[in-house]
């Protein structure tokens, strides 16, 4: 017995010392951060992901108020960041005070939404007016009581198409031409296949069917996956069908590059220059298709209005957690990051497009062109086809179901793994199971 | 509380006041301690770290994966063995296991034969012996998400290198994401390519500790090459390929970043699954979506004794086959 208890005993103390020494360490640390608080001056973290261009503008609100200092934390691509954040929300601490959140992510957080904290109680309700309305509707919950996020940037969305191969399939490449002849989706379908009949050409006329998607559902229905009680409607919903056939109908005639977004194969296929037109939100110009296509092809893309009229696709939104100690100052700092000036400021560093309304007026995006287009006015094309859009509901699971399933197994059913009715059941029977 | 009073020295309880000097006791009574205790706290950090960090970790596992635990919404309630219970009959799951046992078999058993292979070459006489040593090490030391880009591109469907080649000579192309077994092939080989090095190394180590005398001594015998090393090297260093056996069990069946990479950074692996992986698939669950943090845990326990199963078979299958010392 004694032995035993000794022995115990020894191995307590030890843990104990050791214990102590990192707790000790723990609280020095906690010190350190209350430290930092006092003396009028309040510190906040900001956390985003990728680039939203902030650079400049926080040393600008930091000159307006000099009482805030702000730390801005990236914190790499979404897909490593959002794991983090519901980590941290959940945990009550570790979040920062104002948080980037992509539009999907929003999405799934306005359902379970006390986490954050109500921003029209912060004095957001004046802010209205300078959004356009669905994008100030997404970041609202169904009762309209509270708001959780201020927009930042918007994807206004277009058609990108390589001139020098419609030149050399004989169709028209002047930009208002292009954009008159597609002004339908049927009217692109169709231009498509002149395109392809006149045998002078490799290149396919679109990369993948399921590019056709995220466009022309969201003009031709105002829900997609969800209706608005948050059930999923994804298999009755007509448009969703009609544009999958739409999309597999265009792979079957050979129209398609059959090529899988985001893949090596597909960032291979624009420097091989392997199809010839593409839907693009605004932040897909210069950071993707340039990039892919490389500097070999400058001057070789050019951009047209998107069939059917405007769209939208992604854009994100800055929130303040429920969690944060000084919710006023980081309320300022989200207002004044998606001000004009805050917009205008990221779309001068990073390219991300306003989603203000004012700032989308402003000559310093309005009259923005692209060198690398050809020199195509993309501030005039993209401020145009966002300010026309109609607000579509997505749904809290939306980018979920069709990033990981419905996407998928499109693809699979382009590339003739499965056939599309195949594809159609499996893929409706798994965004079942996940919206449930 | 006996345990307390058995623990003082029970000549120190009895002894009458001595006539040592009341100055010395301290440091005498210190430097018992320190004999005594000191061992136990020397090797304390690792037992609390470990405690921290390995034990705790796994045991809290076990408790969360008993909770109905949805981290985005922040339902925790007590479920009890419901999510062992769905995950019996969730099909994603043992097709997840399925490909994770044959991404293991089919990547394992090549590379524990090839590193056997490579290290007999390695134990002869030969020029540059270091440099070739080490050199089998490289593709250890270099980044996997590094070697997942590489390999994602030259087992690209459309423009990869190895389609282009089989093109050039009249082949059909490979579908290497569509087809399950392509898909399988190709990131076996991504992990071969890491770590046949390592292990070949491991056992060029326990090859270096056999007697040369008797290589001689077989060769007097005239036993050829080959009759050495299987009756010899083989046998010798059997508890290093026990080991890495184990080794390997424990590290194929947590394949993670490998497929991860090989489907474009998608956590699905492949538009049917055919090559997520079962951390894939915990991953999927518990860190997308809704974060099903319960569900996630119950999954990791059975990884956990899958593995542990899996590596005692292993375990007991090469100890049969290959023959060690007659005792």
């Amino acid at each position: 017995m004694s032995v035993i208890g000794r022995r115990f005993r020894t191995v307590a103390v030890a843990a104990l010392a050791v214990g102590v020494a990192l707790g000790g360490t723990a609280c020095s640390k906690k010190n350190d951060d209350e430290a930092s608080g006092e003396g009028g001056q309040v510190k906040l973290v900001l956390q985003t992901f990728q680039n939203f261009g902030y650079d400049q503008a926080i040393k600008d609100f930091e000159a307006a108020n000099p009482n805030i200092k702000v730390e801005h934390q990236k914190m790499g691509e979404l897909r490593d960041f959002q794991p983090k954040l519901v980590q941290w929300l959940a945990a009550g601490s570790g979040a920062g005070d104002v948080v980037g959140l992509e539009e999907g992510v929003l999405l799934g957080y306005v359902q379970n939404h006390d986490k954050f904290t109500n921003l029209l109680d912060l004095g957001a309700g004046e802010l209205k007016a300078n959004f356009p309305e669905w994008k100030w509707n997404n970041a609202l919950t169904p009762d309209g009581k509270k708001l959780i996020g201020l927009g930042t940037d918007v994807g206004g969305l277009a058609m990108c198409y390589r001139k020098d191969l419609f030149q050399q399939a004989g169709l028209p490449t002047d930009r208002e031409e292009v954009s008159q002849r597609m002004s339908t989706w049927q009217d692109y379908i169709a231009l498509g296949k002149e395109f392809k009949a006149s045998g002078k050409v490799k290149a396919a006329w679109l990369d993948s069917a399921t590019s056709l998607m995220q466009p022309h559902v969201m003009q031709n229905s105002e829900t997609f996956f969800f209706d608005k009680d948050n059930k999923f409607i994804g298999d009755t919903n007509p448009v969703v069908k009609q544009t999958w056939d739409m999309g597999l109908q265009m792979a079957a005639d050979g129209l398609t590059a059959k090529a899988q977004r985001w893949s090596a194969d597909w960032d291979a296929a624009f420097k091989n220059s392997a199809f010839a037109t593409l839907p693009c939100p605004a932040w897909m110009t210069e950071g993707v298709i340039a990039q892919r296509s490389g500097p070999a092809n400058a001057g070789k893309w050019d951009i047209a209005r998107i069939p059917g009229g405007g769209g939208n696709w992604g854009g994100s939104y800055l929130a303040v957690p429920a969690q944060t100690k000084h919710p006023k100052e980081a309320y300022l700092l989200a207002k004044y990051l998606t001000s004009k000036e805050g917009h205008l400021a990221a779309f001068k560093e990073a390219g991300a497009m306003p989603s203000d309304i004012a700032g989308l007026e402003d000559p310093a995006f309005k009259d923005k062109t692209s060198e690398y287009f050809s020199g195509a006015p993309t501030g005039k094309i993209f401020g145009e086809s966002v300010k026309n859009m109609k607000p579509v509901f997505l749904g809290a699971k939306h980018q979920q179901i069709w990033e990981t399933i419905v996407e998928p197994q499109m693809q699979a059913a382009e590339r003739g793994r499965l056939s599309s009715d195949a594809a159609w059941k499996k893929a409706m029977d798994e965004a079942k199971k996940a919206a449930s | 509380m006996s345990s307390t009073v058995g623990a003082v020295p029970p000549s120190a309880a009895a002894s009458p006041p001595s006539s040592v000097p009341q100055h010395r006791r301290p440091s005498y009574r210190f430097g018992r301690w320190d004999i005594k205790y000191s061992p136990y706290l020397y090797i304390a950090p690792f037992f609390v770290l470990f405690g921290v960090f390995g034990l705790f970790p796994v045991l809290y596992t076990v408790y969360v994966s008993l909770f109905d635990y949805e981290l985005l919404s922040g339902t925790k309630e007590f479920a009890g063995l419901e999510n062992y219970r769905v995950l019996m009959a969730d099909a994603q799951f043992w097709n997840a296991a399925y490909n994770t046992v044959g991404i293991f078999v089919l990547s394992t058993v090549p590379q524990l034969v090839v590193a056997l292979l490579l290290a007999n070459l390695l134990n002869r006489q030969m020029r540059a012996r270091t440099v070739l040593r080490m050199g089998i090490l490289i593709p250890n030391i270099t980044s996997v998400a590094a070697v997942g880009i590489i390999f994602a591109l030259i087992f690209a469907d459309r423009y990869g290198l190895i389609n282009w080649l089989l093109g050039t000579v009249g082949f059909d192309p490979i579908a290497w994401r569509d087809n399950r077994y392509a898909s399988w092939f190709a990131i076996s080989f991504m992990v071969d390519w890491r770590w046949t090095g390592y292990n070949a190394l491991i056992y060029l180590g326990a090859m270096q500790a056999i007697p040369k005398d008797l290589y001689e001594s077989a060769a007097l015998d005239g036993a050829s090459a080959w009759r050495q090393f299987w009756t010899i090297t083989v046998p010798l260093i059997r508890p290093t390929i026990l080991f890495t056996v184990v080794i390997s069990t424990i590290g194929g069946f947590q394949i993670f970043t490998e497929p991860l990479m090989y489907g474009f950074g998608l956590v699905r692996g492949g538009a049917d699954h055919q090559f997520q992986t079962l951390a894939m698939y915990i991953y999927e669950q518990t860190f997308t979506g809704n974060a099903e943090y319960g569900y996630g845990s119950a999954m990791s326990w059975l990884l956990f004794m899958m593995i542990i199963i899996f590596a005692l078979i292993n375990f007991a299958l090469v100890r049969r086959s290959v023959k060690g010392e007659k005792k």
